[in-house]
């Protein structure tokens, strides 16, 4: 009993903490500046790790270790995504029932546009995510959507990602107050503390990248969704974008929200906002 | 059906370098599915790499191997154009093999 | 350690103890369940509507629950304040993290 005694008091004095903290700051207005943003989240990362070069940011935690590196590199010779990759291919290319595809849906066929995603769609005010989008399409065609978090969504944009490979992300911004809206409101999350635990995004990605959390190394936030989707050795499969915001979210022991919610799909926004420029490398395999 | 093996070997001089990388879920028999039911035991559980009719390479596995095994090992008198035969047999006495040229 | 770098923070906690040593020899009916749980459920449920509920706030309010099917009201009482306690601490974090975000921000 005296146990959760400790942990209620600790929650509230954390709070509390970070409260007083808070308070003792200027803040800055909240217009929102993403070309602003952008350049100095990538100025942070860059100066923080002047030896990584801008492009294998992409590569979270291997581009903060050197012997994970050397692991790593091995593992792309036969990397453990491949039976995700061939299965997202096999199923890009059925038809649905009605005999269109997915390449109905997207530009080009749906072949090297991943690192445009996600968009802000004008006529709806929302953004727009690749894992939204193909759920849309399935649905525009008489098809059940497919879970956010399971494998089949996994396969399928690993073989979108890979098509995309070497691209630099591009995520555009209209001159449209609500996309910039949902573009801070994405900053908003990354930043905002969670969980009993108390952590933002930014506690582990930006504070702390290489350094460990257990015997995990932290992946820098800068072209963190690049990899987008990965192969987890914890999961011992493919996970996709969803995935990994409601798992990280139940780890801080936040109750996640629903995968697609407002809320990820605009921190997804923003994060690969600012991330532009960097090539799309998924898909990725992680410890 | 496509085969779950994937190999890949290549000649150095006079070593060759052999990756490769299986499909099998690797049940060890301790999980339990969604509906709290053992899922049972399903694992390999001998694997083998034959060249020129010798076995260069065999594993005795069981259940803490994961899923999806990465084999990587290196054998020494293969030649570039060799054949190398691969097979796995399971704990349900399924099997599969497959063969590759060492490049 | 949590005084020595936060002495507000120590004040309040040592306020919360007494508070609890004192709630800890209260006794536990039914009733005294019915009315503890509710309370819990109706924090927690502004805490979702401010979209950040803690996990172990929902583990609790289960065991609590539990813990009353169980017929042991003292143990459900105690972990229905609890989860009152941990849902209140979370409507506090998002309320505070309105601004204290900016705090993290790299700009």
């Amino acid at each position: 009993m005296r146990a959760r005694f400790m942990i209620r008091l600790a929650s509230v004095a954390l709070v509390l903490a970070a409260f007083c903290a808070g308070a003792r700051l200027a803040f800055a207005t909240e217009t929102p500046d993403p070309v602003a943003d952008a350049k100095a989240f990538r100025d942070y990362f860059t100066k923080r790790f002047p030896k990584v070069k801008l492009e294998d940011f992409v590569n979270g935690p291997y581009s903060m270790n050197e012997d994970m590196h050397k692991q790593w590199e091995e593992k792309e010779q036969f990397p453990p995504y491949e039976f995700a990759l061939e299965a997202g291919k096999e199923m890009f290319s059925k038809p649905f029932k009605n005999g269109k595809t997915y390449a109905d849906c997207f530009a080009d066929g749906g072949i090297g546009v991943r690192q445009n995603y996600p968009t802000f769609d004008e006529k709806e005010g929302k953004v727009i995510t690749l894992e939204l989008a193909l759920n849309r399409c399935r649905q525009a065609n008489g098809e059940a959507p497919y879970s956010y978090v399971k494998d089949e969504m996994a396969s399928l944009t690993a073989y979108m990602a890979f098509t995309s490979r070497g691209k630099a992300m591009d995520i555009k911004i209209p001159d449209d107050p609500r996309a910039r809206e949902a573009f801070q409101d994405g900053k908003r999350f990354f930043y905002t503390r969670r969980g009993q635990l108390n952590f933002s995004c930014a506690t582990c990605h930006v504070q702390s990248p290489g350094e460990r959390i257990r015997a995990e190394v932290l992946a820098p936030a800068l072209g963190i969704l690049n990899a987008m989707p990965i192969y987890r050795s914890e999961w011992s499969g493919m996970g996709t974008t969803s995935r990994r915001f409601t798992s990280c979210n139940s780890q801080v022991r936040s109750v996640p929200l629903e995968p697609q919610s407002d809320e990820y799909r605009n921190l997804e926004y923003y994060l690969s906002y600012v991330s532009n420029g960097l090539p799309i490398s998924g898909p990725g395999a992680r410890p | 059906m496509a085969s779950t093996i994937r190999v890949r070997a290549t000649s150095n001089g006079d070593i060759t370098e052999v990756q490769a990388l299986i499909q099998h879920p690797m049940d060890t028999g301790f999980v339990k599915d969604a509906k709290g039911e053992i899922i049972p035991p399903h694992f390999i559980q001998q694997l083998t790499f034959e060249h020129d009719g010798k076995p260069v390479f065999v594993a005795d596995w069981g259940a803490a191997v994961s899923k999806d095994p990465y084999v990587k090992f290196s054998f020494k008198g293969g030649k570039k154009g060799d054949e190398l035969k691969i097979g796995w047999i399971d704990n349900k006495g399924a099997t599969d093999a497959t063969s590759a040229k060492i490049q | 350690m949590i005084g020595s770098k936060h002495p507000h923070a120590l004040a309040v906690a040592s306020m919360l103890l007494l508070a609890s040593l004192s709630c800890a020899h209260a006794e536990g009916s039914e009733a005294d369940f019915k009315t503890a749980y509710a309370a819990a459920d109706a924090a927690e449920k502004e805490a979702g509507t401010l979209r950040n509920q803690w996990t172990t706030t929902e583990s609790t309010l289960a065991a609590a629950k539990k813990a009353a099917d169980a017929g042991n009201f003292d143990r459900a009482v105690a972990l229905s304040k609890e989860a009152e306690a941990l849902a209140k601490a979370s409507i506090v974090q998002s309320t505070s993290e309105k601004d204290a975000w900016k705090a993290l921000d790299i700009r």
